[in-house]
């Protein structure tokens, strides 16, 4: 598995997205800057959490035009795998390799919290590993994580079992009593029609070692190893 | 005494000496997309609402006084007042 | 441009800088002839208290700066450097800044955690975690509640944006602290040893290069605000706004470049700006720099070389490179986007030399401006204090029920649960974080060894205005109370000294004591003041705040698998307490909150705190405690509590044997006490353990249940109780969305 982390201005989850892939993971990775275009060796591209450019104007809205999304949204075509991960997921979104955009939370405030998510799909090249209605748990830590997609893509979505994660308790009952956010129908993380972009807003790369509270995380990054 | 409905648009600006990196990163990124000749961009922020008043006047005078206790913050920012002509239904 | 000798520099114009007549004339004597406006103004700005600490100096002389883990000493540089082992070592520092929030909370706040981090990194240190210790007045007011949400929330929105995770903190609540709200922010970096970067402006000829935002009217004269009684009221710049974003690049193109060995010192832009880190950096390295003010990107037209010297605009680093390498070095800043010009260039004549396109501005020897008089004063014992020593205990009727008085103790502010603050901190970016808020220290490990670092923040000012000798020195014993808890040994301290005018002779008296205190707690310990902060001036509406010493503790742990946690783990663990059983009134929260009171002599035996911290780290090093958690505010009942909320299980007390009070048993605060769990079969080993070194240790009890059963009649359920105490400060805090700037 040969993987790398994209580096924009503002990106604060990178060095950690990193130790989680090489150190734990055991992958082959390598940190890329944002200006570089020459992506075509990776089999794993992963847009790591942060606050690109500053969150300014809306998370994720001016590194999507970063050069290296060009070459992201290149790999995608080609079936490589991309994971982005909590302002990853929104720069995914921006950047239209996934449906749907982001809002505030509904509290207006940025939250940070363990929670807890149902594995909705197995059927995924991240989520392999995982048992079909497990139970992971992972922190969340962002201000803008709301999911928002029009009823008729969420239906599609749906359909198409492209929701991957659901925000729930810890049995697995999905409510609204467990929504960190406001997340339309609990959505934590969802994949693309071709089944090789995943967006997430939980942080896996902060679970992947007991020593940090949860090793969940690295289920993903066992995952993508199969 | 009668009283209508005015659709009023506050626009809330940091103040002209006061740093916007906001505006600065918006900067960034159009020169990044190739505007280069884009500059001095601030970014602020468009409130609109619906005010019951006896008149235009007063609309803006309610207006003004919601923008010095709560929509503006005067040690960084500033605000411009619109009413719009005529009245309109509020919901 | 100078002053003629017969040209008398007015009053008003002394007090605009913060000068007086006697430090006036030290200037003309020590330059020969009168300062021009620059001048007199680069004076004021660093003879301030906040940077020349006047009143402080001699005062602080008296703290031990010694230990051989440090690289760095305390006053030296821009923080305290700590060996912990494997070629690694923690930089650390506090600093308030608490007359800007109180103007503007949030911006206050944001540059606040901006600056502390600017202070970190700017030695090659990465910024590993932020800490924030915060005191509101009282939250029925709705001013106070507005600055508080305001300070939550520009803390939050800097360190989030930052990428450094906010692991601790305080959130206190006073009557003092009404209208002068503290904020003290602290930062922890770490860094191998071969990376430290000293502030040094050395090497004549090597460029000064000025990186990152533009330099606006931002602040002028905040050094020198933060040195007057009244900040509302007197004329000052335009107000700070925090840029995280641009602070981000800052913090990786500075530690990018630093890697290229063409960089020789760096600082940060604080206060009194340019001014302050141009004359330190040469002081330090006993040289001299011309700058040329015309070189210096500007955000605003038309500025004076006045304004320009003395801006505070925030996310500035000046960096001294090597002669002939400076675009090694900005190629890197190029890389992230951040602007650089060269300034000026370190010279060898010891002076500053401000230019202005070729005409000379300003020419002052750097000794004068970096040795403001010091001020030391009488030490008279204040007349307050025999009143609010005086407590007869024998007057106040003891609780008729324990369980309502613990349910009502857990919702007041200083007590209950500061979730609702800090969820709104990221607590886990940089994927270190062991243990975080509501643990008794933060725990990180670091990477690539075995070990870990345990912090705490922990001030009292209640304390140290009933008694500030011992309250200083309680400060310094709770911050190593609480590190011992989470498994660590003690090794360095970082203080904010919060205090109103030093010019109030009950002020002096408490800021002398108050040191001492601080002092002998770290003799005690063996550990040494690394740096810190004085803010003096802290009053309002007339009435000074409570003297409030802030203790940053470092701790180390050998291995980072021995961290114990507050919470009880298993059902059937035996509970004791080590140390005292019950405690003593005076000065406490249950005084406070039930009878309004703010009274009592308080003392701390810092043999008996010393050996009850080594009992408690000898346990956690044998493995034999399952929980361990300091007793503090509002007593042994609520560190009950809040180990059984930790551990989501009840508990069954009922072995207290004790003459005392009751509600001294349940709601006293005397120091050197810890509530401990362990698994019974560990229960001789532990008593032998804590025999040895002459620690009480007494058995109260068991884990389990649903319940808080309290020998001596308080039996609440365990829901209930964290329902209150989860409740109680969100509740005062959140109210409508009010009026906020009247």
């Amino acid at each position: 598995m040969k993987a790398c982390v994209v580096v924009f201005p503002g990106s604060n989850c990178d060095a950690d997205t990193y130790h989680a892939l090489k150190e734990v993971a055991g992958f082959d990775t390598d940190l890329r800057w944002h200006g570089d275009t020459d992506l075509e060796k990776y089999d794993l591209i992963v847009i790591p959490g942060g606050f690109a450019y500053g969150d300014h104007l809306r998370a994720g809205a001016i590194a999507h035009f970063a050069p290296a999304m060009r070459s992201v949204g290149e790999a995608a075509k080609r079936g490589v795998r991309i994971l982005g991960i909590c302002n990853g997921f929104q720069v995914l979104l921006e950047a239209g390799l996934l449906p749907g955009a982001m809002l505030r939370n509904d509290s207006l405030q940025f939250r940070h919290q363990w929670v807890d998510l149902r594995v909705e799909s197995t059927e995924t090249p991240f989520t392999a590993a995982c048992g079909q209605g497990q139970v992971l748990r992972m922190p969340i830590a962002h201000g803008e994580g709301n999911y928002f997609a029009d009823p008729e893509t969420l239906r599609q979505m749906g359909h198409e079992r492209r929701i991957v994660f659901r925000y729930s308790d810890e049995e697995g009952n999905v409510d609204p009593a467990h929504n960190p956010n406001g997340s339309a129908e609990n959505i934590a993380g969802i994949i693309d029609e071709g089944g090789n972009v995943m967006g997430m807003m939980p942080h896996p790369e902060r679970c992947s070692e007991s020593i940090l509270g949860g090793t969940h995380g690295a289920l993903i990054w066992r995952s993508l190893g199969l | 005494m009668s009283v209508s409905n005015y659709r009023v648009t506050v626009i809330v600006r940091p103040l002209d000496e006061v740093v916007d990196p906001e505006g600065d990163t918006i900067e960034l990124g159009l020169h990044q997309l190739g505007f280069e000749g884009v500059a001095n961009v601030r970014s602020g922020k468009v409130i609109e609402m619906v005010v019951s008043a006896a008149d235009a006047i007063h609309a803006r005078s309610l207006a003004t006084e919601m923008s010095e206790k709560l929509l503006a913050n005067p040690l960084i920012e500033r605000f411009d007042i619109e009413v719009g002509q005529g009245s309109v239904t509020q919901q | 441009m100078a002053r003629a000798l017969d040209d008398p520099v007015s009053d008003t114009a002394l007090t605009a800088v913060a000068l007086n007549r006697f430090e006036y004339n030290r200037i003309l004597e020590r330059l020969g002839r009168p300062p021009n406006d620059l001048e007199l103004g680069m004076f004021g700005a660093l003879w301030s208290e906040h940077c020349g600490y006047k009143h402080s100096k001699a005062l602080l002389r008296r703290l031990p700066t010694d230990s051989p883990r440090l690289l760095v000493r305390a006053g030296d540089e821009n923080a305290g450097v700590v060996d912990i082992g494997d070629g690694m070592a923690i930089v650390f520092k506090i600093e308030s800044h608490n007359h800007p929030s109180a103007v503007e909370p949030f911006e206050g706040a944001a540059t606040g955690v901006g600056g502390i981090i600017r202070d970190i990194f700017t030695m090659g240190a990465r910024p590993i975690a932020l800490f924030d210790s915060l005191r509101f007045g009282p939250l029925d007011d709705a001013r106070n509640r507005y600055l508080a949400n305001g300070i939550v929330g520009g803390v939050g929105s800097y360190g989030n944006c930052v990428g450094i995770p906010t692991v601790g903190g305080e959130v206190v609540v006073e009557d003092c602290y009404a209208g002068n709200p503290l904020v003290n922010a602290m930062c922890v970096g770490l860094l191998r040893h071969q990376d430290l970067m000293l502030a040094e402006a050395s090497g004549e000829g090597n460029p000064l290069i000025l990186v990152g935002a533009d330099t606006g009217r931002d602040g002028i004269q905040g050094a020198t605000f933060a040195s007057v009684e009244d900040p509302e009221s007197s004329a000052r710049g335009v107000v700070q706004v925090g840029n995280p974003f641009l602070e981000k690049l800052l913090i990786e193109a500075c530690l990018e470049a630093l890697s290229t060995d063409a960089i020789i010192g760096l600082q940060d832009l604080g206060a009194a700006g340019l001014t302050s880190s141009s004359v330190e950096s040469a002081a330090r390295a006993g040289a001299g720099v011309e700058i040329d003010v015309a070189k210096i990107s500007r955000r605003a037209a038309n500025m004076t070389p006045y304004e320009v010297m003395l801006s505070e605009s925030q996310e500035r680093m000046l960096v001294v490179a090597e002669s002939g390498r400076e675009s090694e070095v900005i190629d890197v800043f190029d890389k992230w986007g951040l602007h650089s010009d060269v300034i000026g260039s370190v010279t060898s004549d010891g002076s500053v030399t401000i230019t202005e396109s070729g005409k000379t501005v300003a020419h002052v020897p750097i000794e004068h401006l970096n040795e403001p008089p010091e001020y030391r004063l009488a030490v008279e014992f204040p007349d307050y204090l025999a009143g609010a020593s005086a407590l007869d205990i024998s007057a106040i009727p003891e609780p008729k029920n324990v369980g309502e008085a613990l349910l009502s103790l857990l919702s007041a502010p200083n007590i209950a649960s500061k979730e609702c603050i800090y969820r709104t901190y990221d607590q886990t970016v940089g994927s270190n974080t062991v243990a975080g808020p509501g643990a008794d220290a933060a725990v990180l490990r670091i990477k690539g060894t075995e070990r870990a670092i345990a912090l705490s923040t922990d001030g009292n000012g209640r304390a140290c205005y009933l008694n500030p000798k011992a309250g200083g020195a309680m400060a310094v014993a709770e911050a190593a109370r609480n590190v011992v808890c989470a498994g660590a040994r003690p090794i360095a301290i970082t203080n904010c000294l919060n205090f109103g005018s030093p010019s109030d002779p009950m002020v002096y008296y408490q800021l002398y004591e108050t040191i001492e205190g601080i002092a002998e707690a770290c003799e005690a310990f063996g550990i040494p003041v690394t740096g810190g902060n004085v803010s003096l001036y802290n009053e309002a509406a007339g009435r000074q705040i409570y003297p409030t010493p802030v203790i940053g503790m470092l701790g180390l742990l050998e291995n980072v698998e021995t961290t114990t946690g507050i919470g009880f783990a298993a059902e059937g663990d035996v509970v004791a307490v080590m140390g005292d059983l019950a405690g003593s009134l005076d000065g406490s929260e249950f005084l406070k909150h039930f009878h309004g009171l703010i009274k009592g002599m308080l003392a701390i035996d810092l043999d008996r705190e010393v050996a009850v911290q080594k009992a408690c780290s000898a346990a956690i090093e044998a493995g034999l405690l399952r929980s361990a958690h300091d007793i503090s505010d509002g007593g042994l009942a609520v560190a009950l509590a809040e180990s059984c909320f930790a551990g989501g299980v009840g508990v069954n007390v009922d072995s207290v044997p004790t003459e005392a009070r009751i509600d001294e048993l349940w709601f006293g605060e005397s120091p050197s006490r810890i509530l401990v769990s362990i698994s019974p079969k560990h229960r001789s080993r532990l008593l032998d353990l804590t025999a040895s070194v002459n620690v009480p240790l007494h058995i109260i009890g068991r884990v389990g249940g649903d319940r808080l059963k309290l020998a001596r009649n308080a039996d609440v359920s365990l829901d209930e109780a964290r329902q209150i105490w989860s409740s109680g400060l969100a509740n005062v805090l959140s109210g409508r969305m009010e009026a906020q700037y009247t």
